[in-house]
Formats: C-alpha cells, sequence, structure tokens
C-alpha cells in the first residue's frame, strides 16, 4: 500500500445552513413534502421565520426518526410525535440519572 | 454461505398465515427497532427481521423460499440449485406488492444467501434505473469526542468501511448532522455525487455532560463555602475561571457560566450544579470542629419528617 495522506473533508452543519426548508428537509429523509407538512402541523419540527421557511434545532434528527418509525413500525405520524416525545424524554431522564455520581446504572 | 432460516428468525411456523407473519414482524420490530430498542445487538436483529420479513411478507419469494425446505444439515453450506426460482416473479420493486411499508426496513445491505437467493431488486440500490442528475446521499451516526466540537479540530472517521479525514465544524451538537459535500453515491458520468450526512453524538466526557448547545459538570463545595458563599476556581473548556458561589448555597442549584458552553452560533451556556463535599471526621481536629458544630448549631435536618429529633 502507498502511504497517502488522507486529504481533510470539510463538515458542515447541516442544521445551520440556509436552505434546510420543506424541499430540502423531504429530500434529506427521502420523504414526500406532504408528510413532512403533517409533522409541522403536529407540532414535531420547528421552524424560524414565515411559512415553515428554515427548520432549526432537532427537526432533521425528528423528521428522520418519524420517517423510520413509519416505515419501519407502520406508526403514523401522530403516534411517531408522541413516540418521539417519549422517547426525547427517556434520554433526557436517562442523562439526569448519570449524572448521580454512582448512580443507579 | 449460510442458509437464513427465516421462519426462525421471525419465530413462526412454516405454515404461519400472512397476518401472523405481520404480527410477529410487527413485536420483532418494536423489540429490536435501533431507535427505540436498548437491547445490545438491536441493530443486527433488526436487520435480520427486516430481510426474513421481505420474503415471507411477499407470496411469490416466500414460495420461491420455500421451495428450498429447511436448508442444508447441519454445518453444510448452502448453494441455490440452478434452477432456483424459475417460474416466480420476484425481481420486481418490492413496494408495489403492499401498500404499507418498506422493501427494506433497515439502511442497510440484505445478508449474501438473500442476494444470491433475490438479486438486490428489493434493496435501496435496486429502485433507481432511470438516469438521475444527483447521487444518492448517504446517512450514517458517528461519535465524536467532545473536543472536536469545542475546539473544531479534524478526526480521523470511518463510515460505511471507508476512512475520512472530516473537519469538525465548531459548536456541533449532538443529534446535529455534518454534511460532507460529494462523499455520497457516485453515479457514472457527469451526474454530480451525492451527500453524505452524518449525525453527531459524543462519547462520554469525564467532565462535562452536554445537553444542547449547554455543558453541564458537578461542582463539590465543602458545607462552609455553601454555608458562607465562596470564590472556587471551576474548570471550562477554555480553562479555569473563577466562580463565585453565592452564600446560603444548596446542593442541587445551579450555577450558570454565561457562553461558556459549546461554540455554537449562539455559543452555549455552562452550567455548575452544587454537590456539597463532607469532610471525614477521621482527625481528633475535625472530630472536635464537628462536636463543637453541633453544639453551637440547633439544627433538626429531620424536622419535616414529623418524627421528632
Amino acid at each position: 500500500m502507498t502511504m497517502q495522506s488522507l486529504s481533510v473533508t470539510l463538515g458542515r452543519i447541516v442544521e445551520e445552513e440556509e436552505a434546510l426548508n420543506v424541499d430540502e428537509l423531504s429530500r434529506l429523509c427521502a420523504v414526500e413534502q406532504s408528510f413532512i407538512l403533517e409533522l409541522v402541523q403536529e407540532g414535531v419540527l420547528e421552524s424560524q421565520g414565515a411559512a415553515e421557511s428554515r427548520f432549526v434545532g432537532r427537526s432533521l434528527r425528528r423528521a428522520r426518526l418519524a420517517v423510520r418509525l413509519r416505515r419501519d413500525l407502520g406508526i403514523n405520524v401522530a403516534g411517531a410525535a408522541l413516540a418521539i416525545e417519549l422517547l426525547e424524554r427517556i434520554e433526557t431522564l436517562e442523562r439526569y440519572q448519570d449524572s448521580f455520581p454512582g448512580g443507579a446504572r | 454461505m449460510e442458509f437464513k432460516d427465516y421462519y426462525a428468525t421471525m419465530g413462526v411456523p412454516r405454515d404461519a398465515t400472512p397476518a401472523q407473519i405481520k404480527q410477529a414482524y410487527r413485536k420483532l420490530a418494536r423489540r429490536y427497532h435501533p431507535d427505540v430498542s436498548k437491547e445490545p445487538d438491536a441493530e443486527a436483529r433488526f436487520k435480520e427481521v427486516g430481510e426474513a420479513y421481505e420474503v415471507l411478507r411477499d407470496p411469490d419469494k416466500r414460495a420461491a423460499y420455500d421451495q428450498l425446505g429447511s436448508g442444508p444439515r447441519p454445518g453444510e453450506q448452502f448453494r441455490p440449485p440452478p434452477d432456483w426460482g424459475a417460474g416466480f416473479d420476484f425481481r420486481h420493486d418490492a413496494r408495489q406488492a403492499g401498500g404499507e411499508g418498506p422493501g427494506f426496513a433497515f439502511e442497510g445491505d440484505p445478508s449474501e444467501f438473500f442476494e444470491a437467493l433475490f438479486g438486490r431488486a428489493g434493496g435501496a440500490q435496486g429502485r433507481a434505473h432511470r438516469a438521475r442528475e444527483r447521487g444518492a446521499d448517504h446517512h450514517a451516526r458517528v461519535i465524536i469526542d467532545l473536543a472536536a466540537s469545542l475546539e473544531g479540530g479534524t478526526r480521523t472517521l470511518t463510515v460505511g468501511g471507508r476512512t475520512l479525514n472530516v473537519k469538525i465544524p465548531k459548536g456541533i451538537q449532538a443529534g446535529q448532522h455534518i454534511r460532507l459535500a460529494g462523499q455520497g453515491e457516485q453515479l457514472p458520468g457527469e451526474a454530480r455525487a451525492g451527500d453524505l450526512l452524518l449525525e453527531v453524538s459524543f462519547a462520554p466526557h469525564p467532565l462535562f455532560r452536554p445537553e444542547g448547545r449547554d455543558l453541564h459538570f458537578d461542582l463539590p463545595i465543602a458545607p462552609w463555602e455553601a454555608a458562607l458563599g465562596a470564590s472556587v476556581a471551576v474548570p471550562t473548556p477554555e480553562g479555569p475561571v473563577s466562580l463565585q458561589v453565592p452564600p446560603g448555597s444548596r446542593a442541587g442549584t445551579r450555577l450558570r457560566l454565561r457562553g461558556r458552553g459549546l461554540p455554537a452560533r449562539p455559543p452555549g451556556d455552562l452550567y455548575a450544579t452544587l454537590q456539597i463535599a463532607l469532610p471525614p471526621a477521621d482527625t481528633p481536629a475535625t472530630r472536635a470542629a464537628y462536636e463543637a458544630f453541633a453544639a453551637a448549631t440547633p439544627f433538626n435536618p429531620r424536622s419535616s419528617l414529623g418524627a421528632g429529633s
């Protein structure tokens, strides 16, 4: 094998890109736009600016999670919204639990 | 190649009805779904279950699979018979068969066994035959150290068998995604390559616990520091600073150091959660001090329990 120094790939934070709109989000999730709009109506996604012009925060992660839950478990948008809320609550509780030295885990 | 007993994977008899198969799949999928499951081998199990369901839910694939019988004797290698699959039409997109779900219920490659029997027609890569302007985006999850976000350094990541040197964007938070432009699917010809998107999580840090753009840590203080107030040296990602503990502080109180969290836009805050550390009474001087303290202080920590002192 020849010694080859790997080139460095510049990473950008998707959540900070200006173009993270309905169009781009549906492309990144490989899902129809109507599904993204349903998630907006359900209050799962956070957007900034008028008419869902730009999604922020955990929107991409939540949307992809909703897509996987629908695809793999047949969960509809309302069910996915609930599951995401509960999963995030578990995550918070586990972090809280971990923060006690010598805690239960 | 290894024979896959899809009925055993799904835990159903060979004569199970489609409804039984679907029910078994749903139960197993909920149990092993990587987003939901706490089982250690969830991802591998979920993949197996998805593949088994892909075959057993499709009448053509199932009939063809059933022709193989229950597989070779233990220890023998499996080879598909040369005329296998004749008369069956299963090399179509699985999506046409049922409205409900996926071909593959996972973002991964099917087993060698599956591919030998059914080709890649049901797999994620098999769908696109028409010419496309752009390669597909690929997605993966990566675990990075907190320092990479704090300092924005370069890290070597292994993603789908490839090794990449990635300049981590400063201030990235867990749950956010790093886009590596042009590192996704490459199409032949002029077409633009897809991107690679990495969902970030952090490896545990010995001191700081990230929460969004904020960082948290526990700050032990002495009882007299809590009671009287003190100026104490505390760690921050950019080095120690001095923090004013107000008099009368209680354990569990959070003190905020504004702008000392992850260097996001806007930057996060750093929170110190106070913990009161008790010095052990292991010298005569300390014992005497505790006794004097007790004598000087009328204090019943159990007054709210209503059981006397």
